[in-house]
């Protein structure tokens, strides 16, 4: 366990160092920060004297371990339109983010495996020809459009859901504002939520189906049946747990991927997270914020692909997770 | 009565263009407590007879026609809830390879006591008790344990103790055995086959046993089929059949032993190879391998015929012994293949002509 846990320590550091290397390098090369500081009247010999005091003349691996270390002390430098720590900016948008995602991700989960299960249990039925063939639309049809349709349908037409914004939160601890505690908060995460599944649920029910449709092939689920185990628990006993195991690798991935997806997502319905944030930061080409935010999108990846894999560990007996990565 | 009693049983696959046939018209009796071995070279249908016992054949695959009396019942007209009554609890089932038999995500316990549970209500103390005596029975050294182990802790021997100890668990009346030992070593495969037998005799239970070694046939049962491209070519007592083979394709399975060959020398395979489903021969299915095969070999499907204690299906075999004139010889067999009974005078009885269980599914 622990060899295992200082080695994902070791990737985790590795994975993050490259981040930071190419967060740095955007920031060298987007725009001047001279700019940001200083007026346009300035003299070139006072910009120059700035430059050497701000250490901007020093070469590239100085002024990287400079980042380095101010980053390793939170200190991701101070956002030009914000004029606020960088990191404080996003702490402030990242619980919306968050709950976007994590209200995606159960609908996810909660469609996915059901759907899933189903369709490679009867693959010739006409529900499972439906969800198959939605699923090629769903994977095919961009975020931005699905949004776009939704707000149209249920904003627009139907009147029943708002469009934009959270409506009512709850602060529940320091800049944590949930969506979960209000009805209104409800009203306004079901849209986003379900436009940001949108890309991920037909990629994991095809999954899903495609796993547990081999793994209904095994020796092991017809020796079930030869014992006169009921199908039911064949289905969902035998064949899940074994269907979801490669399932919790790439979904860790995903979710993963999703943060990044919440751009587009967050911009259509504008969601007030670290996404749309995001894009105004590029817009107003506010470096430091920018490379806060791919720090801190590379670190919940890193994060939350340890924790996946600490999980399947957990769930598959074949893996011994005490002499993992001895 | 037989315990088993398969009659003109035949298996079919759907293909794209046409089906195809696995199994042409068996039939064979099994009596209570009895031993039977089914042996053919890989691909004559001795895996899809043990499934379609148990009516397990998977998808493109289904019973054409026939008949499988089990305990008074026929296994092929019975739909999925009276299978499953009869599945692992009357009848059980031991796969060929114990690494991927058991689930790797159960434990011992849970798949044990899930067998139990499928078939009588059972509390998970009560179900686990039944588990700790049968894991004792088939010599698991500290049962409980075992209980919350997982497949991959465990060795294969190990692992196709537990599948044989659950094969045991509903005390069943028949146990189907499909090469239960071709996975394992060498070394252990004798002493699992030592355990069917001591088990199979103490709790007389009937026995199936799917085999490609003679040998082992020779040891554990009275009674052998032998298959040839979905058919049953030979049939009867096992010691008369290993010692003296009738049908050109047993003798060619004996003489392809290797204690039949003299040390140095090649082993004495029979040539060519078992056709598949696709393009079976006409008429005797095994003729492009025979020695003595004659043009009506080629063209008529020979008639299954009684010769004392073994039943063939050969047009050599017939005319030989029609030529010794042998008296009880040539009697067309009672029910086109095997009877249940092992001993002689039972045969004798069958006298009655039948012409269409006698040529099997010729047409
Ligand atoms: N699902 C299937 N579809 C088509 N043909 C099949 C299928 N399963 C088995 N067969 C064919 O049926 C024939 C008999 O197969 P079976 O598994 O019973 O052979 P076997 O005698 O058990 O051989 P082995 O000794 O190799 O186990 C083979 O020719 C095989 O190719
Ligand atoms: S019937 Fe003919 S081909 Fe078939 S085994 Fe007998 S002699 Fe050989
Ligand atoms: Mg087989």
């Amino acid at each position: 366990m622990f060899a295992y846990l200082v080695k994902r320590a070791f990737q985790a550091i590795a994975v993050m160092f490259v981040i930071s290397v190419v967060s740095f390098a955007i920031q060298d090369n987007l725009g001047d920060p001279l700019r940001e500081l200083v007026g346009q009247s300035v003299s070139e010999e006072v910009r120059e004297q700035l430059r050497e005091e701000l250490g901007l003349n020093d070469s590239f691996i100085t002024q990287y371990l400079r980042f380095a270390w101010k980053a390793l002390h939170g200190d991701l430098g101070t956002s030009y339109f914000f004029k606020e720590p960088a990191l404080t900016v996003i702490f402030k948008k990242l619980p919306a983010t968050l709950e976007l995602v994590f209200g995606a991700t159960v609908i996810i989960i909660g469609l996915s495996v059901p759907l899933g299960v189903y369709t490679a249990i009867k693959p010739n039925g006409l529900f499972s020809r439906i969800v198959m063939g939605l699923s090629i639309v769903g994977i095919s049809v961009p975020v931005f459009l699905t949004a776009i349709a939704m707000i149209y349908l249920f904003s627009v037409e139907l009147q029943w859901l708002p469009s934009f914004g959270r409506g009512d939160v709850v602060p529940i601890f320091g800049h944590w504002d949930t969506n979960f505690l209000t009805v209104d908060g409800w009203q306004h995460i079901l849209l986003p939520s379900i436009a940001l599944a949108s890309i991920m649920l037909p990629l994991f029910v095809r999954l899903i189906r495609a796993e547990m449709m081999e793994t209904l092939q095994s020796e092991y689920v017809k020796y079930a049946t030869a014992k006169g185990v009921r199908p039911m628990r064949i289905y969902f006993v035998h064949a899940l747990k074994n269907t979801l195991l490669p399932v919790i690798t790439v979904g860790g991935v995903q979710i993963g991927t999703m943060v990044a997806y919440t751009i587009l997502t967050e911009t259509v319905f504008q969601w007030p997270g670290m996404g749309f944030m995001f894009l105004e930061a590029v817009n107003r080409v506010d470096t430091p914020l920018i490379v806060a935010y791919l720090i801190v999108v590379g670190f919940i990846f890193v994060v939350t692909n340890t924790i996946v894999d600490l999980i399947y560990g957990l769930v598959n007996p074949t893996i011994n997770i005490a002499r993992m990565g001895a | 009565m037989a315990l088993l009693s398969v009659k003109d049983l035949t298996v079919k696959f759907a293909m794209r263009e046409q089906s195809v046939t696995a199994l042409d018209g068996i039939s064979f009796d099994l009596a209570k407590g009895e031993r039977l071995g089914i042996v053919g070279e890989s691909g004559a249908g001795k895996s899809i007879t043990g499934f379609s016992l148990m009516k397990l054949i998977s998808k493109p695959g289904f019973i054409d026609r026939g008949q499988i009396q089990f305990d008074g019942r026929d296994i092929a007209k019975m739909d999925e809830p009276a299978l499953r009554d009869i599945r692992g609890n009357h009848m059980a089932m031991i796969f060929q390879d114990p690494m991927v038999t058991l689930n790797p995500v159960l434990t011992i316990g849970e798949q044990m006591v899930e067998t139990l549970r499928a078939h009588r209500k059972l509390s998970l103390e009560e179900a686990e008790q039944i588990a700790i005596v049968k894991l004792r029975e088939v010599y698991i050294p500290s049962p409980e344990e075992r209980l919350r182990q997982y497949p991959h802790e465990l060795s294969g021997g190990m692992r196709q103790r537990i599948i044989i100890a659950i094969a045991l668990l509903l005390e069943p009346k028949l146990i189907i055995a499909d090469e239960p030992t071709t996975a394992l070593d060498v070394t252990i495969q004798a002493d699992i086959m030592d355990l069917m037998l001591e088990l199979c005799q103490t709790n007389k239970v009937s026995l199936i046993l799917i085999t490609h070694d003679l040998g082992v046939v020779n040891q554990m049962t009275e009674r052998t089929l032998v298959m040839y491209a979905g058919r049953i070519i030979e049939s009867g007592r096992t010691r008369e059949i290993i010692n003296d083979p009738q049908h050109p394709y047993t003798q060619g399975l004996i003489n392809a032993l290797p204690q039949q060959t003299l040390p140095g020398q090649p082993l004495k395979q029979i040539p060519g190879s078992m056709p598949s489903l696709t393009n079976i021969p006409t008429g005797c299915a095994f003729h492009p391998r025979c020695a003595y095969a004659t043009s009506r070999c080629k063209t008529e499907i020979p008639r299954t015929l009684r010769f004392g204690a073994v039943e063939v299906a050969c047009h050599e075999v017939e005319r030989l012994k029609a030529g010794q004139g042998k008296a009880g010889t040539g009697q067309p067999a009672a029910n086109g293949n095997a009877s249940a009974n092992g001993d002689t005078s039972a045969y004798d009885e069958a006298s009655t002509y039948d012409e269409a269980s006698a040529n099997g599914s010729g047409s």
